[in-house]
Formats: C-alpha cells, structure tokens, sequence
C-alpha cells in the first residue's frame, strides 16, 4: 500500500513500487485523461504534472513519487468549470481525435506555470516530445498561446479580488 | 435508454408491407440526388439501403428526439455536423437532439465509416429523412388543426398555427407515425435561411476529451472487467511451436493464459500484471518464422515484376492531334502506417450465450459478420457498438483488437476482457498503406499543351477490412485458421489502387492502366485516401516536370488543361490565397510549390500552394506556410472543415517527408517512434490557411482525404522549385534532398 | 572544442609567463595580413574537388563548431565556454564582409596551417589548428573550394568574452612556440596505406585527440597521454588507448560500425558531442571510415588476456543478465519502473536500449556521461530514425538520480563504486541545459534500423 496525491486528494494504491504511475492513474484511481500511447517515452500522450513539471507517467515509477503531488487533466477543471487551458482548448477546437490532447495540455500547463508568455519557440521546444497524428499541431499552437492569454486575465482577475477584499 | 423498443417493433413489422405515405413536394433543394434513370427513383444517400425514417430519428412523447447513424466517429467531428444537419432540417435547438452512432443494435447498417462518404452518405439520409419527418409532423397538425399545411410553421420542436398555437413534435408523434419509407424527394430548407448548418458550431466530443472525461474505448472500465494482452508472432506466419506458460499462470494478477493454435494471450486483474505477465509469457513462447519478405530497398523492381491483372481503366484519343517528344517518369511510394496514438483496444463481454463488442471498427455491421464467423456463433447473438478510440485514418488495428477481444472473453464467459495493443504490435500488425509505383508518360503539343498522356499504376487492393473472419489476425491464428480471403479490387469511379488515376484534366489522347496485383507480400489495407494519396502526388509532380517543360507558370499549365469550373475557382482561390505570381522566384533556399485534385473525381476539391524552405547543407526540409483552398459543396461545420483540411496536409506533410515502414527478409523493423518517425512540433509550419468555397444547396462532398495528394505533391514541387532537383520516391527525406543537392 | 575546466587562477599565472615569451620576439608575434580578394564565383571551383572538400568537411565536423542551433550553416557564433573565457566561432561562408569571402586560398592555408586569419591576427586554439596543421595542401584546397561555394551569409562575429590577459592575441603566438608543431603528416613505411591514411586523417582533420586527449593547464593536448580520455562540455571522452574502460575491448570492425553507423552492439550508441560526428562519418568516402579505424584500433592495442577475458564475462552478463542486486533497493526499483521497458526487453541496438552491462558510461571511471543521458535523455532527430530515450531530470530528484546511478554501477560494472554521484548530477544538471540550448547538432545519431539479429 502506498500513499498517492492526486489533485489534491490523498489515496491509498495497492501497487507494486516500480509499477508505472500511468497504470496507477488509469487502473486504480479510475482517471482517464493519461493515456498510453507507447510506454516507451517516444509519444508524449501519458503527461502528467509531478509537483509542478511534466513528466511522462509511463516511466515514472511509483518509488519516485513519495510525498509529491500529481495533477492530472482531470485536476485542472471540469467541464462545467474549466481551467483556462481547458477554454482556451475548447475556444480553438483544437483536437481531432483528441488522443494526443491531454498529454499535450499538461505539457502546456506545466510551461505556462513556469513561464506565462511563451515564445513560439518555446511552445515548439515544450511540446516536442508530443507526437499528434491527426496533424491538430496548429490549433494545438493557438491553443496554447490563447491559455497564456486566458491565464493573465484570470491571474489579473485573480489579484483584483484580492486587494478588492 | 429504450432501444429494444425499435427493434421489437420492427420485428412485428417486418414483411408487413410499409406504410408509404405520400405528400406533396413543390419545391426541393439540390441534396436530392435522385438519379434521373427510368427505375423508379431512391431516396439519397444512405436511405436508399435504409430507408424507414425511423430508422434514423426517433420521436418520443417526451419530446426528446434522437438521430441514429450507421457512420462511426473518428475525430471528424461527424456527429457534430450529423446533429447540425438534424437540427436544421427539424427546426430545432441544436443542443436538444442526441446522436447515437454506429451499434448494430440500434443503428442503421451503412458499411464503413470511410472513404470521405460520411456526409455524403449518412449525412444527406440525416438531412433528408430529417427534411421528411418534419413534414410528416406538419401534416400531421395540420390534420388535427384543420389547416393547410402550407399556412403551418416549424420552431423549436413545435408546430406552431398563424394564430400561434403551438404542437410539440413529443404530443404530434405517434405510434408508428415515423415507420414509413422515405420518399425519393424531401422538401429541403432553402440554404438561405439556415441557421445552425453553415455554423462553426463547436463540437459536441470535445469538451470531455479535454477534461478527462471517459471519450474513449480505451477509457472503458466495465464491472468485473479483466486486461488482456496478445503476444503476437514475431513475423508474418510465424507458427508458436513450443510455449510452457506454467511460470507465467503463476504470475500476481495472472487470471488465464489463453492459446489456440499460434494465437496466445494472457488476462490479468490489473494493467500493468498483464504487461508484465505479456513480457513473460512471449519470452516462454518459441516460434517457426520463415523469411518472406521483399527488399524494401527495391520496392519498385518488386512490385513491377509481381504478377498483375492489369486493365485500361481510361482510355481517349484524338488522332487529328500531333506532339512532339514526350518525356517519362516513374515514381514510388513505399508502405505507410497509420499510426494511431493510441494503440488499438476493444473490450469484449459473452454473457447469456451472447458476445458484445465494444470497438473503435469503421464497420459494426461487416465486424459482426466476421467475429460472429470467427467465433461460430450466429450473427444474431452479436452485437457490435462503436466506442470512439485514437484516430484511425482507415483500417488500422481496430478490427483485430476486437477480434483478440472477442476470442479471449469467449474463454472467460461473464467476464468483460480489455485488450490494448502494445506500441510495437500496433506498429508492426497494422495493417499497412499499400506500396506502390506509377509510370508517367506525356508529350506536348506545339502549343505547349499535353497532347498525350499515359499513366500506369502498380498496386494491391486498398482494402482488406473484414469481409469474413479470415481478414482478421486472431482467426488467421487459430488452430483452425480461416483463410485471408482473396483480395480485390476496389471498382471504379472510387477506385482502390487507381483512385484518382484518371486525370481530371482534359488531354486528348490519354490512357490510364491499373496493374492490379494479388499478391500481397505486407500486410495491408485502407489508409486515408488510398491510392489517390500516390496518384495524386504523381500526377500533380508530372504536371509540373511539364508546365517546366512548356516553360509555362504551374498554375496556369493547370489551369490550361481544366474545364470543371469548380476545379478552376478552387486552383484560382488558393493561389490568390498565397500569393501566387506567374514567373515569381522564391527567397533564397526556398521554393513555391502548386497541386491540386479533386477527390475520387467526385468528392470534395482541393488546391494547396505551399512554401517550402531547404537547408542546402543537411538537405532538410521544412514546410513553412501552406494556403489550401478547397470546394465540399454545402458546408456544413466550416470550422470542422477547415480542421480536418489542416490535419490533412500537416499528416500528409509528414507521411509525404518521413515515413516508410521498414523491414528485413522476415520481420517488420518499424515498430516504434524511433524506428517509424514522424512529425514532430519543431517541423510543423508557421502558418496553413484554408479557404473554403461554400456552395449552398450542392450536395456534401467528402473532404476528410481530399488533402492529402494534393498536400504532398505541393510540397514535392516546391521542393524542386527549391533544389532544382525532382524527387520522384516518397519519402522525400533529408537523405534523399540532400544527395540530390550534392548529386 | 573546450579545454579542460581548471582553475582561472593558475591559468591566469601561467598566462603572465605567456606574456613574457610572447613578448621575446616580435617576429614570432607578427604575421603580414593578406590582401582581401574578390569573392570567388562559385564556378570557378572544380565539382570534384567540391564534393571532396564536402567528405573532408565532414570528417573535420565543420558544421559542429561553426553553426548553431537555429543559425545559417557555417555562420559561426556558437559560444565555446574556456577557463580563459568565452570564445564565439566564427563565420566561415563566403560573405565578404563578415566571412570569409575575402580570403585567397593562401589565407585559408594559412589559418588552417598555423592558425592565423587573413588580417595576420592569432586565432584562439579552440579553432584546432595544432591537429589542422598537419592536413596536406590538397586537401585544403578541396576545404577551400567546398567553403567558398557554400551560401554566403552575414553573420558579424560575436565578441569573444576572454578575460586578460589572454584577450591579448599576441599572447597566442607564444602558446604556439610553445605548444603548435607544424608539420604535414609522413607517412610511416611500415605500414599499410590504410593505416597512414587513418593517421593522417586521425592526426589531422578528424582532430580526434582535441576531445580524446587530456588537456594540459594551458589548454593543449598532452604528448604523453594521446587518447587517454578528455572533457567536452561536460562529457567525459572517452580514453580510447589501452586506458579504455569500454567493458568489451574495441576493435576494428567494431570501431568501423561504430563510427560508420552511429552504435555498435557490444559498445552503445554514440551520445552528446560525438552523436554529431558520427552523423558527418555517415556520408564520408567508406573507406576513410575504415582507415581511421583500422588505425586507431592499431594503436590502442590489442587487448591483453585479462582485458579479453573481462569482454567475454560482459558479454555473457548480456546474455543473462544477473540478478538485480537486494542492496539498493530504490535503486533498482527505479531501474525496473523507468528503464527496464526498453534496456531489458532484449530488442536490439540502436532502438533497443544499450544492454547496461555493455555500457562504457556505467564502466567510466566517473558519472558524468550516465548522468547526462539520464538526465536530458535521447531526443529524437526531426523526421529519421533515431534512438529516442526520454530524459528524466523532471522526474528524478538528485537523491533518486545517485541511488540510480549507483545501482547501475554496481549491478553493471565491474568497477568500484563511484563517490560523489549527487554533485555530479547536481552539476550535470546546469551543464546539460546549456549544451542544449547551443548545439545545433543531432543529440542523437540517425541510424539504420536494419539489425536484428544481434544481442
Ligand atoms: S505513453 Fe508515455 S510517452 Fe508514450
Ligand atoms: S488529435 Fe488525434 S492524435 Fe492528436
């Protein structure tokens, strides 16, 4: 039995210490946004957030997780609330088959965290990891510069409440 | 939901003779496609095989209204468009209706989801039967109301009086009201007063695949449900001689090692046990492989000398034209993959005597038939129902996961059996898209016009997705294996290996030969846009060799030998769209390059320009901006369209620049990311534009393929505009530019 | 091309010296400036002798120092991090302002020859003349002929960052009395054609000893220990003499294929700055290949009995790998969740995961090399086939990495255990980043997916 943080709530997963956390996610905490898409670490569609940083949970092994928060899409909002990558991924259409999305939408949130205005370069650099076969990259591109955009506001919004109260 | 209801009902019905309701039509719309032959006229689309309208919607006295379609999801966003159309045509709020897909249950049978027929096929039975139910419901209140028909409106799922009163659908609707065939002709909206068609309306699939929402048949988690993994043969026909599993059903997790002749597999509790207990269980496992196959370095020498049935698919001649010398050229295309993100997986339960399959098939209806043979059981006793998986792009592993979940949930009865495929089996038994080469031969005119033109093209079929369980890889396996059935070829005007191989230009002498060949040395079969992929680029890069040739601008040499008026004004949009200037020369290291088709000859329209920048020193080379325009009659989601028109010249870009499935004498060495690359975000283009022609009140033309030949025969001539090099073998790698810069 | 990382301190006493033998002898300092020309046309080049000076280009990876990541090939500015500072490359297309367009062939000779530019100014010895200096004057000719053909961009040389006194360029003539030998490279009877052609190229263009060689604290390469193993930007290179710790001694052949393709199955896959060169090997004249492993193979040895005899245990550890030892347990359950999938499913080089056992980076006397690749992983190269392993700095703390790395020592060598593993991740860590974001180079080889049936 091991203790797991999974946006933001605690469980208790019966799982061997080298088992994959994408298996843990999938299979035992019932999450479906991280996919497998390879488990080799070429494809980029299991990501998840680890304490911040995107990591490819099909090589992440449970042992490397103690006492770390996961976030997985599912963290993020919900279809009724959001987040603004989420928006921003809806306002674009920016999926086909949608496969690649999740893994690429974590790979996102985690850049914008550390850098709220990407250069395309940079989106580019960040996502390249992340194989999409349905060819969605240019929307994938819009999407995640509209998130950064969204993100300011909500932040600009975020901190106005704050000195409001 | 109550869908045993349509079925008990269609029971009592059946040979009953229907009920052929007539009213009168004044005026229709151009979706009718009734063919002005003598016998008398079917409905459009696909109502003309199912043509009960309550087939396809279904009104209950609630009010709540369904859309059923045999047409499967596979990213494209059909059931948004389907939802779109059936909104429009019953005047109601699009959110309102609900779409069930393909589930041979409850949905009409329409085939395949494939070849870009969708819209044309389920869509316009949508639009129709849609137009004809409101009808119906109109006449309908007008009974009840005392009124003519005509003085009668339809809003927002009522039928509403000059004086205001108002019938919902839900209180018109009875019995067996909508259990009628539909009429040849419907009263369609005038396309000037849509409302949700023509909408960039948002899709309705997105919002859970963004949020972790369970989209997908790999997301299905059923009660009891087991994990399974195949271990497939190392090689084609390879033959399981020896494999102890003792160790292996030891295993944490392990439920059931299953075998039967060479096809093996073992179901685990969780997961990961079963990749592990795969891992184990193929290390136990000995094979016979025997070496087979080709030299992938000489695909062309291979395929030409294969035996072929061969065919003059097109043939004209004008002997009062004369020409000059003519020049000749060959190019290739070797075996593609379609390379699904997500691996193929199907979930599979027998309860009761009864097997149900949960796949990501383009065909509930032809799956059913082949595992219900596969399997021995009746057809009856087997229900498919399609659960969106990764996108397919055609026929990929998705018929053989449900094949692999069938057979083993038959050895676990209750239980319900997921199989995912593993990267490296999805990669190496997919069914790939097809090799193939094409001999180009033309002369000019003194005119500087084609005056003659001969095309040859050496292919397999394009498809063989399971008519009978032999096309399946867990019934080829078995003990007693059911036999690859004999492939075909695919008729014209659609075409399998000479889709597109008749030019839509107009030369007044051309032949066109299709060398079918029967032999199939790899696995494959339908892979987006079939034989038009090739034959589009080889004919799109020819025209090129001779507007050079004719010392003529590439547009207009296109533009000199097209008489569609629709061809012309998509070939005049995009190269407006780019910037296109007769004579123009790119910046330095850069190159301009021009194709267009329209798909099939009958589909959608399509015209790509496109930038292209060359590194001279390592040959690499990057697509920097491509402007498409393209003409699929009435749009019905214009952002859908354009979504799925960028999609395909970023995936042809990359099947176009990278991609060949490599093999040895025995084995398949592609089996990954590493050893199949494709495209990745540092290569994708600054920018693509799609222009869309509408064409209100034309009928839907397909346009989920009709990018990709013309995509890449763009970028192949821009390269050359580039280099000054003509690459004529796909792919036109780094290597290749590169050696041809040095040559 | 960085020297080694020592002390600013001794270099900067050692450089005072420098002043002083620069300042011995004016003639030694002074070189005449050659006048500026008019840029060639492009055809007044011989095709033959370009495409040669294309294949020796190559062997001389050229395009490693003088293009960067995202830049014009052959426009220089790449940033070459020295103890004595930053220096930039430079811009070597033919443009005339800011390249080398000016230059007559007798400059260029000049400058690879004694490692002066046109303007009679010394170069720094990060350009690596101290080898350049032995190629014959043919071949560059062909170099020449092959540059001036290439497309002329205008690129203005970034300003290099060398504290003083070593900013002074005089200084650099006495590193030459001292350290440049300027000779053309005589062939040794004794030998075989092959082998000569292999030590010239060795010796000359190729310049392997610039990363193989250790370095002295003035930056040159150490006559007494040729090939025993140097640093590049926070790489160990390999030693390649009898020093080597490759577990299974190398070869002829095997350095053939090696070179040649990118990975050999008994050795791995080439890495970090030598990912690039053996990308320029794969497109050179196959039996320059040869001769330069013919040569090197020569004079690294032939292994002794105890040396063969470890290879064979290796490699029979490959076979049937040992058991996963019980005394780092994080360690080796890391190893089974994160790298087993691929480095344990018995699928061959180079998409297979070296087999660790088979490893130089786990054998090398310190982790540097393992942690970097760990670390930073394998991208992939855009559009061909290549090795892809991801890298797991995100994922693994420093802690983690060491308890790894250690596992991997002790489970795959047969060597001590390594001390200080956690600083060296710590440091690879900010070096990695920075190698990353200059190269323009493959961080992996392309390779050719055919074998199957090997190890
Ligand atoms: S599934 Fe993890 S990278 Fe592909
Ligand atoms: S949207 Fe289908 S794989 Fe990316």
């Amino acid at each position: 039995m091991m203790t797991l943080k999974v946006n933001g709530r605690e469980h208790q997963v019966d799982a061997d210490p080298d088992t994959p956390l994408l298996y843990v996610l999938r299979d035992d905490i019932k999450l479906n946004a991280a996919k497998f898409g390879c488990g080799l670490g070429q494809c980029g569609s299991c990501a998840v957030i680890v304490d911040g940083t995107a990591v490819l949970s099909c090589v992440t092994p449970m042992i490397l997780l103690e006492g770390k928060q996961v976030t997985t899409l599912e963290g993020l909002g919900s279809v009724s609330e959001p987040a603004p990558i989420q928006r921003a991924f809806i306002e674009e259409q920016a999926a086909q088959c949608g496969y690649c999305i999740p893994g690429m939408m974590m790979r996102a949130q985690a850049l914008l965290l550390k850098n709220s205005k990407p250069t395309d370069a940079e989106i580019r650099a960040a996502l390249e990891q992340h194989l999409c076969r349905c060819g969605t990259h240019m929307r994938i591109l819009r999407a995640v510069r509209r998130a950064a955009r969204l993100m300011e506001t909500a932040d600009a919004a975020a901190t106005t409440n704050r000195s409001a109260q | 939901m109550n869908a045993s209801l349509i079925l008990d009902r269609r029971r009592v019905l059946a040979g009953g003779g229907a009920l052929i309701v007539s009213f009168s039509l004044t005026s229709a719309f151009a979706q009718d496609q009734a063919p002005a032959a003598m016998p008398p006229p079917k409905p459009p689309g696909s109502l003309a095989a199912t043509a009960y309208l309550d087939s396809w919607i279904r009104i209950d006295a609630d009010g709540s209204i369904t859309v059923f379609t045999g047409k499967a999801e596979l990213g494209q966003g059909f059931r948004t468009a389907f939802q779109q159309i059936a909104a429009e045509e019953l005047d109601l709020p699009f959110e309102s209706l609900k779409v069930i897909t393909a589930d041979t249950k409850l949905t009409p049978n329409e085939g395949y989801t494939a070849g870009s027929r969708s819209m044309q096929d389920s869509g316009t039975a949508i639009k129709n039967a849609a137009a004809q139910v409101r009808e119906l419901l109109v006449a309908e209140a007008a009974k009840r109301l005392d009124l003519p028909a005509e003085n009668l409106r339809t809003e927002n799922g009522a039928v509403i009086s000059p004086d205001g009163r108002r019938l919902s659908y839900g209180e018109l609707v009875a019995a067996d009201m909508l259990h009628v065939q539909a009429q040849p002709k419907s009263r369609l909206k005038d396309p000037a007063t849509l409302k949700v068609m023509g909408q960039p309306v948002r899709r309705v699939d997105i919002p859970a695949k963004v949020t972790g929402g369970a989209a997908y048949v790999q997301d299905m988690r059923l009660p009891g449900m087991v994990h399974a993994r195949v271990v497939r043969p190392p090689s084609y026909g390879a033959q399981l001689t020896e494999c102890d599993s003792s160790a292996v059903e030891k295993l944490a997790g392990v439920v059931k090692v299953v075998r039967d002749g060479s096809f093996l597999a073992v179901v685990a509790e969780k997961e990961f046990q079963s990749i592990k207990a795969m891992n184990a269980l193929s290390s136990a496992a000995k094979w016979k492989e025997s070496a087979n196959l080709p030299n992938q370095d000489d695909l062309l020498n291979v395929l030409t000398h294969l035996p072929s049935q061969d065919s003059t698919v097109f043939q004209r001649s004008d002997p009062s034209v004369s020409w000059g010398e003519s020049i000749e050229a060959t190019y290739t295309r070797p075996y593609q993959l379609h390379g699904s993100i997500g691996p193929s997986c199907a979930v599979a339960q027998l309860a009761d005597d009864a097997m149900t399959v949960w796949t990501h098939t383009q065909g509930v209806y032809p799956d059913r038939q082949a595992i219900a043979e596969m399997l021995r059981m009746p057809p009856a006793s087997v229900r498919l129902i399609h659960v969106e998986g990764s996108g397919c792009y055609g026929h990929n592993g998705a018929d053989d996961a449900a094949a692999d979940a069938a057979l083993i949930a038959r050895a676990l009865p209750g239980r319900p059996v997921r199989v995912q495929w593993m990267r490296e089996q999805e990669h190496a038994w997919e069914p790939f898209g097809p090799a193939m080469v094409t001999k180009l031969k033309a002369s000019l005119d003194s005119n500087g016009k084609i005056a003659d033109w001969h095309f040859d093209v050496w292919s397999n079929t394009h498809s063989m997705r399971p008519g009978g369980a032999g096309s399946m890889l867990a019934a080829q396996h078995m003990a007693q294996p059911f036999a690859v059935p004999a492939p075909r070829p695919l008729p014209l005007p659609e075409g399998g290996g000479d889709r597109n191989a008749i030019p839509i230009y107009t030369f007044p002498n051309a032949q066109v030969v299709h060398h079918f060949i029967p032999a199939m040395p790899l696995r494959i079969s339908a892979l987006r846009a079939l034989g038009a992929y090739h034959n589009v680029f080889s004919i799109e890069s020819f025209m090129d060799e001779l507007a050079g040739l004719a010392d003529v601008d590439p547009v207009e040499f296109r533009l000199k030998h097209l008489e569609d008026q629709r061809g012309r004004a998509v070939i005049e949009k995009a190269a407006l769209g780019f910037g296109w200037k007769s004579g123009q020369k790119a910046p330095q290291d850069r190159g301009f390059g021009f194709a267009f088709a329209r798909y099939k000859n009958l589909a959608a329209y399509c015209a790509v320009a496109s930038e292209v920048e060359v590194n001279r020193e390592t040959g690499r080379p990057r697509l920097v901006r491509a402007v498409a325009a393209v003409d699929s009659g009435q749009v019905v989601n214009p952002d859908g369209l354009i979504n799925q028109i960028e999609g395909a010249i970023v995936q042809s870009m990359s099947w176009t620049l990278y991609e060949s499935v490599t093999f040895d004498d025995t084995r398949i060495t592609s089996i990954d990311w590493q050893t199949y690359p494709i495209l990745r975000f540092n290569a994708v283009p600054d920018s693509i534009e799609v222009h869309i022609i509408d064409r209100p009140g034309q009928p839907f033309l397909g346009s989920g393929e009709t990018g990709q030949g013309p995509a890449a025969a763009s970028i192949a001539n821009a390269i050359a505009n580039a280099t000054g090099k003509r690459l004529r073998n796909l792919p036109l790698t780094r290597k290749r530019i590169k050696e041809a810069i040095d040559a | 091309m960085s020297m080694t990382r020592s002390s600013r301190l001794i270099a900067s006493g050692i450089a005072v010296m420098l002043i002083v033998g620069g300042a011995m002898a004016f003639a030694i300092v002074w070189r005449p400036v050659i006048p500026a020309i008019d840029p060639p046309t492009p055809h007044a080049f011989d095709a033959a002798l370009i495409k040669r000076g294309r294949d020796l280009a190559a062997i001389g990876n050229c395009n490693e120092c003088h293009t960067v990541r995202g830049g014009k090939n052959f426009a220089g500015g790449l940033p070459v991090p020295t103890p004595f500072g930053t220096i930039y490359s430079s811009n070597i297309t033919p443009d005339a302002e800011t390249g080398i367009g000016q230059w007559s062939e007798a400059a260029f000779r000049r400058a690879m020859h004694d490692g002066v530019n046109r303007k009679g100014e010394h170069l720094y010895p990060t350009f690596p003349y101290d080898h350049f200096t032995h190629v014959s004057d043919e071949d560059d000719r062909a170099l020449y002929a092959f540059l001036m053909t290439r497309q002329p961009v205008h690129a203005p040389a970034r300003e290099n960052q060398i504290f003083f006194p070593l900013n002074q360029r005089p200084v650099i003539a006495g590193w030459k009395l001292l350290f440049l030998r300027r000779d053309t490279y005589q062939p040794d009877a004794a030998k075989s054609a092959e082998w000569n052609r292999g030590a010239y190229l060795v010796a000359g263009l190729a310049h392997c000893g610039a990363c193989h060689t250790p370095r002295n604290k003035l930056g040159a390469e150490r006559v007494n220990a040729q090939f025993a193993g140097g640093d590049v930007d926070n790489w160990l290179a390999y030693a390649l003499n009898d020093r080597s710790h490759a577990p299974v001694p190398w070869d002829a052949d095997a350095l053939y294929m090696y070179l040649r393709s990118g990975w050999h199955p008994d050795h791995g896959t080439a890495r970090g700055p030598m990912a690039q060169v053996v990308s320029n090997l794969s497109s050179v004249p196959d039996s320059d290949v040869r001769a330069i492993a013919i040569y090197m193979a020569d004079i690294s040895g032939a292994p002794t009995p105890d040396r063969k005899r470890e290879g064979e245990a290796a490699l029979a550890q490959a076979r049937s790998p040992s058991q996963a030892s019980q005394t780092d347990l994080a360690g080796a359950t890391i190893y089974a969740g994160a790298c087993a999938s691929c480095h344990e499913t018995s699928r061959p080089l180079p998409y297979g995961g070296v087999n660790l056992a088979l490893s130089t980076a786990v054998s090398s006397p310190d982790p540097r090399n393992l942690a970097n690749v760990v670390l930073s992983g394998v991208s992939a190269v855009e559009g061909e086939r290549s090795p892809i392993m991801p890298g797991f700095a995100d994922s693994m703390n420093d802690t983690q990495m060491a308890a790894l790395l250690n596992y991997l020592r002790a489970r795959f060598s047969k060597q001590p255990a390594w001390t200080g593993v956690e600083k060296t991740v710590a440091d690879a860590r900010r070096a990695v980043t920075v190698y990353l974001q200059t190269s323009a180079g493959p961080r992996s080889a392309p390779a050719d997916p055919t074998q199957r049936d090997k190890p």
